[in-house]
């Protein structure tokens, strides 16, 4: 059976540091649930506390109906995965398989056939009786999460699970954790910091930033409409542009641009607008010029220099890729891209009804 | 290419030069314990002996007492059952404490590591007297049992140093994994932990194996039984008297290095099978 996970005004402290504060949101039952944001953000405390591995501050967690603040992890029936896979390196696969069914003191023939489901449906078994040095990445993986599976919890945490892969096989595993999970049906909790794999794998994603719960929603609508400006430069790579500028009349002013949007207020804002909504096109109505290329393949990034335009680069410092200071990051397809040289001069137009609008002191959205 | 020459030449000629003065010590017991007189008098100064005998070793080894008996194997026996006792109870305590000192949080914690450190700085003399006094307390003066419980306790605070160090560099991931998997404070630690740390046990062990195969002062103090001697308290009776018989010392001294230098490969062993178990990740 799935269980939702409640977080009520979850807080906590190590000492005189807030590590998390009022953290509030629900879980659908089975859902995937990714806890993404920078370093030291919180993600994995959070997860620790359902785990039971940290005791709460403040608040109180429930899975399902059952408080789990003052529950044992042993008894908590959370299963979790660790960055470092935690495999006990001076015993076989086997045997770590079947570490938690020793605890619980089941029955050796009982353990040997669930084991051997396990190894059977994650394709460990001709590795059983390896030790774990002997195994790759990508299968001390497995092995990780097989012992979570022998134990058939009913939430799974994983703490950056993919981290230590390298980037081929990371992508692989993704498809491969994310259709494991679909199967299991189960609650689970996914930390990471990389907000490619919390876009690709999550049903929704918790942004924190500092502690803070900055948004929980679909990956669609973090990336649509983000909350405030944190999330709109997090999520999304390269990240958003945050073109700074002054709403008049319903109409955006910023340098030389100008664009029709629907504003509810009048004055100082920041516009945001993803690279692939800043329209490269012969018959553009703005004009910029190329200072930056980067082609990735199937699409390519054009970094332009518009006359008058400030753009926003404050909130950027935790970005994996901040957009080059001052420059309007553009998405063109991978063979335009190629054809672009620095210098040239291209026109484009914004695609009015993809754009944001932000608070520039607070940095929430408005509207 | 001239100045790797000259290096290598200066480098090797400091190296020899410091073996040589390690090694000339130990070569001299042993011309001492291969002379057939063992006199210091016949010294010259290079440590090469004009003859050679096993006399000594003979006569350190087959020795007997008033009764007869072999006193030697007597006395051998001793020390490899007190350093052996001492050992494995020291260790039952030391790994146990240092378990509890790497993992639990707990009040006076760095408070109770420090006095173990302090109450090492004390001379073994300066704590000779209260012992005496406690072992006759406890009924335990004279005997094999006393002078166990006193190497054990007094090579505690020590290993329970070095085995924390073992037991800090063990990820804690392993012990929360384990937790999570409903295993007990105990299980972590004999089914876990106790295995990864098992090349510090085997360091750990042969100290204070060593320490108290090789210890005197307590020995002499506490023991006045000869069939309960150690062979450190028989070693320097043998130059103890008006005829100190250098040869039986030296002969003696390195019989009583060999059990040490076979423990030591042993635990060697052990030691780079550990450093090449593998990471935990990696």
């Amino acid at each position: 059976m799935s269980v939702p996970l409640h977080f009520e005004h979850v807080g906590k402290r190590f000492g005189e540091t807030i590590v998390l504060s009022d953290v509030h949101f629900s879980t659908e039952p089975g859902e995937l649930v990714v806890l993404v944001g920078p370093s030291g953000c919180g993600k994995s405390t959070l997860m620790r506390l359902v785990a039971g591995l940290e005791t709460l501050s403040e608040g109180t967690i429930r899975a399902g109906d059952r408080v789990l603040d003052h529950v044992p992890p042993q008894d908590r029936d959370v299963g979790m995965v660790f960055q470092s896979y935690a495999l006990y390196p001076h015993i076989t696969v086997r045997d770590n398989l079947a570490f938690p069914l020793f605890v619980k003191k089941v029955a050796p023939d009982v353990t040997a056939k669930e084991v051997q489901r396990v190894a059977e449906m994650l394709s460990l078994v001709p590795l059983l009786d390896r030790l774990p040095k002997q195994l790759s990445g990508g299968q001390r993986q497995r092995v990780a999460i097989g012992r979570c599976l022998v134990r058939k919890p009913d939430i799974y945490c994983f703490d950056e699970p993919l981290s230590n892969l390298d980037a081929a096989l990371r992508s692989q595993i993704r498809v491969e954790l994310k259709a494991l999970q679909r199967e299991l049906g189960k609650t689970t909790i996914y930390v990471t910091h990389d907000q490619v794999e919390a876009m690709t794998m999550a049903d929704r994603i918790v942004v924190l930033h500092k502690g803070v719960v900055q948004q929980v929603g679909p990956p669609e609508e973090l990336y649509l409409r983000p909350n405030n400006r944190f999330v709109a430069r997090f999520i999304g790579t390269p990240a958003m542009n945050l073109i700074a500028g002054t709403i008049d009349a319903n109409r955006f002013i910023g340098g030389s641009i100008g664009a029709a949007v629907a504003a509810p207020r009048e004055g100082k804002v920041l516009l945001g607008v993803r690279p692939e909504h800043v329209l490269v096109r012969a018959a553009g109505r703005f004009e910029g010029t190329v200072r930056g290329i980067e082609p990735v393949g199937e699409a390519g990034y054009l970094h332009l220099a518009v006359d008058g335009l400030e753009v926003d680069t404050s909130a950027a410092g935790t970005s994996s890729e901040p957009t080059k200071k001052g420059l309007l990051c553009a998405s063109v397809p991978g063979r335009d891209a190629f054809a672009h040289r620095e210098g040239d001069v291209v026109r484009f137009d914004l695609a009015e009804d993809r754009l944001v609008l932000f608070d520039p002191d607070g940095g929430e959205r408005l509207g | 290419m001239k100045k790797r020459v000259v290096v290598y030449v200066v480098v090797h000629a400091i190296l020899l030069f410091a073996s040589a003065v390690v090694l000339y010590p130990v070569l001299w017991v042993v011309r001492l314990a291969v002379s057939p007189s063992g006199r210091l008098t016949e010294a010259g100064a290079l440590p090469i002996p004009r003859e050679v005998s096993l006399e000594s070793f003979e006569s350190f080894v087959f020795a007997e007492d008033f009764y007869g008996r072999p006193i030697f194997f007597i006395q051998l026996g001793n020390s490899l059952l007190v350093s052996g006792a001492a050992t494995i109870v020291g260790l039952i305590f030391a790994l146990s404490a240092a378990y509890g000192f790497s993992r639990f949080a707990f009040p006076l914690k760095n408070v109770g590591m420090r006095t173990m450190l302090v109450s090492q700085m004390f001379p073994a003399v300066v704590t000779a007297v209260p012992l005496l006094f406690l072992l006759d307390v406890l009924g335990l003066f004279g005997t094999t049992a006393g002078l166990v419980l006193i190497y054990a306790t007094t090579s505690v605070p020590f290993s329970i140093w070095m085995l924390k160090g073992y037991f800090d560099v063990i990820p804690r991931d392993l012990d929360e994994s384990a937790r999570l998997d409903g295993a007990s404070s105990w299980i972590i630690f004999t089914r876990i932990l106790l295995p990864l740390v098992r090349p510090g046990i085997g360091l750990t062990a042969l100290f204070s194996f060593m320490s108290a195969y090789n210890e005197f002062i307590m020995a002499s103090v506490f023991l006045d039984d000869v069939t309960r001697y150690t062979l450190p308290v028989t070693l320097q009776q043998s130059v103890g008297g008006f005829d100190p018989s250098w040869g039986l010392f030296a002969a003696g001294s390195l019989l009583l290095s060999l059990p040490v230098v076979a423990v030591f490969f042993f635990v060697q062993r052990q030691m780079v099978e550990g450093m090449t178990a593998g990471a935990v990740k990696g």
